[in-house]
């Protein structure tokens, strides 16, 4: 049975270069990068030259650029760090509905803590209003954190619109760039972004590493406690490989995305185009706002965890925003906030495109979905033919 | 995450569909997730001769519903009633903890089929609380 990787929204393999500019930093080359020693001297180049290439890239400088752990904590960084060392000037953050929980979350427990945050609405293709920052923000508002790319329905936000708005305010603005970093134009000066997060596992590079970039200027409290690591933005002794791995995938990725970007738009649309054939499909998000690798659809009548193990026997890897497949047995945030009712979400799947996929995969996927949402619609009490 | 008996069951479900001239008919919606589930019972001389289901949930869903009309099949109507969820969930050699939830939709549909054709029967017995 042939095997299609539909899923890389969630994580992406690392490309065969990132991985063999990353080996030997895992054996031969293993130094600590703070020792005074040759291996060390070895090591600290190589983070350095990392350092570079991804604020280059960023159109940022080099001491603005900080190694985390991976998305997760990049954002966790920007927000508890931006609230605490601004908790004096002011407690109100402004967020959308729609963040990776990463935010959300992190968000939930700075409420929990004294602040207070506002979470803006997103209209019925999952977009923030750039007015709609504009009117929530307040004399203590300290920090704006909306996401670049949506990783459920692919939605790109007007970030250099809202970078205009905030800049004229007190508050710092930070983007989640997970999804957009290798795909998009990420340079921080045209996004008019104080700090943006990145994640190398979602851009063909390795897992639990990441970016968080800082401009100069910005205030922000450590998370992790330490050594002197990264301008003491963030103590532990440097992941080299990783580090080493991110700034290759994302040197690979950036380069090739205009020809990447034109060659998955192409067989985007001829997936959706060939699931609304579908009757009772919708297509969530914005059809012209949209990450090119980006599919979300909802077949009504029918759950979407069983449209994924069916998918699954067939080889398929794909995701559901269905209440049945999330830990919390809630339907996605994501698509409840762009008014999707419950038991629409409950039909959703997200297929995500990536340097793999090929038209034959489209094609085998255009093949069996029709077929497994007509066998599930036969089962449905909802659904009357 | 599923046993393979799940998985079975998911893939082949058993007794899929609706009866035309059913003796009860239950339906009951999962409060924890919003599925639904639908289901038919055929009852002559106080025996589930027939039963049908419709789900619209998960692979667990599915799976209760194909399990609890194998289970319910060929027994009195008394017998049927005294199927739980728990019994069902290990006729599937068991369910993921968050999926245990899943298969009171079957055991509740079937109550209800059950309710419905003793209503519609006048068998009604008060219930002892
Ligand atoms: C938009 C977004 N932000 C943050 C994250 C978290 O990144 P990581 O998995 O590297 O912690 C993800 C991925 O799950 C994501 O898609
Ligand atoms: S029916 Fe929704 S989780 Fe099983």
């Amino acid at each position: 049975m042939q095997r299609i990787y539909l899923d890389h929204a969630a994580t992406t393999p690392v490309l065969p270069e990132v991985l063999e500019a990353m080996l030997p930093y895992f054996s031969h080359e293993f130094g600590n990068a703070s020792g005074v020693y040759s291996w060390s001297r070895t090591a600290r180049q190589a983070v350095d030259q990392a350092r570079d290439t991804v604020a280059e890239i960023l159109g940022a400088l080099a001491e603005e650029i900080v190694f985390t752990a991976g998305g997760s904590e990049s954002d966790n960084l920007a927000i508890k760090g931006v609230a605490w060392a601004n908790r004096e000037r002011g407690r109100h953050i402004i967020t959308s509905a729609i963040e990776h929980h990463a935010v959300l979350e992190t968000c939930h427990w700075l409420e929990r803590e004294g602040f207070e945050v506002t979470y803006l609405p997103v209209d019925s293709q999952g977009l923030v209003d750039p007015s709609a920052v504009e009117a929530a923000l307040r004399p203590d508002t300290i920090l704006v954190t909306i996401m670049h790319a949506n990783n459920e329905v692919g939605t790109i936000q007007p970030i250099a619109e809202i970078g205009q708005i905030v800049k004229d305010s007190k508050a710092v603005f930070h983007t989640d760039a997970v999804q957009s970093a290798g795909v998009l134009d990420i340079n921080v000066d045209r996004l008019h972004v104080d700090l943006l997060s990145l994640s190398a596992h979602k851009l063909y590079g390795p897992k639990g590493v990441g970016v968080l970039y800082v401009r100069k200027g910005t205030r922000i409290s450590p998370l992790i406690h330490g050594g002197a690591h990264e301008r003491r933005r963030r103590a532990g002794t440097e992941n080299v490989p990783g580090i080493v791995g991110l700034a290759k995938a994302l040197e690979i990725t950036h380069a090739e995305r205009e020809k990447e970007n034109a060659r998955l738009i192409l067989l985007r649309d001829r997936l959706i185009e060939g699931l609304q054939t579908i009757p009772h499909t919708r297509v969530n998000g914005s059809l012209t706002q949209r990450l090119p690798n980006n599919v979300n659809v909802c077949f009504e009548f029918i759950e979407g965890e069983s449209l994924l193990l069916t998918l699954d026997m067939r080889g398929v890897a794909a995701s559901s925003g269905s209440a049945c497949t999330s830990g919390s047995l809630e339907p996605s945030h994501v698509l409840l906030a762009m008014g999707l009712p419950h038991e629409i979400a409950h039909g959703s799947l997200r297929l995500t495109l990536g340097r793999g996929t090929t038209a034959a995969d489209i094609d085998y996927v255009l093949a069996e979905i029709p077929q497994i949402v007509e066998r599930l619609r036969a089962m449905s009490p909802l659904y009357r033919a | 995450m599923y046993s393979e008996k799940v998985m079975d069951h998911f893939q082949n479900p058993r007794n899929v569909g609706e009866i035309v001239d059913a003796s009860g008919v239950g339906e009951v919606g999962n409060a924890r997730c919003g599925d639904i589930m639908k289901l038919w019972i055929k009852v002559e001389d106080n025996i589930i001769t027939d039963i049908k289901f419709k789900t619209f949930g998960c692979g667990a869903a599915i799976a209760t519903s194909s399990m609890i009309t194998e289970l319910a099949i060929g027994k009195t109507v008394e017998e049927a009633e005294q199927i739980t969820n728990k019994a069902v969930a290990e006729a599937l050699d068991g369910l993921p903890p968050i999926k245990m939830h899943c298969s009171n939709l079957a055991a509740e549909a079937l109550h209800a089929a059950i309710q419905d054709y003793r209503s519609r029967n006048g068998l009604n017995i008060p219930r002892s609380q």
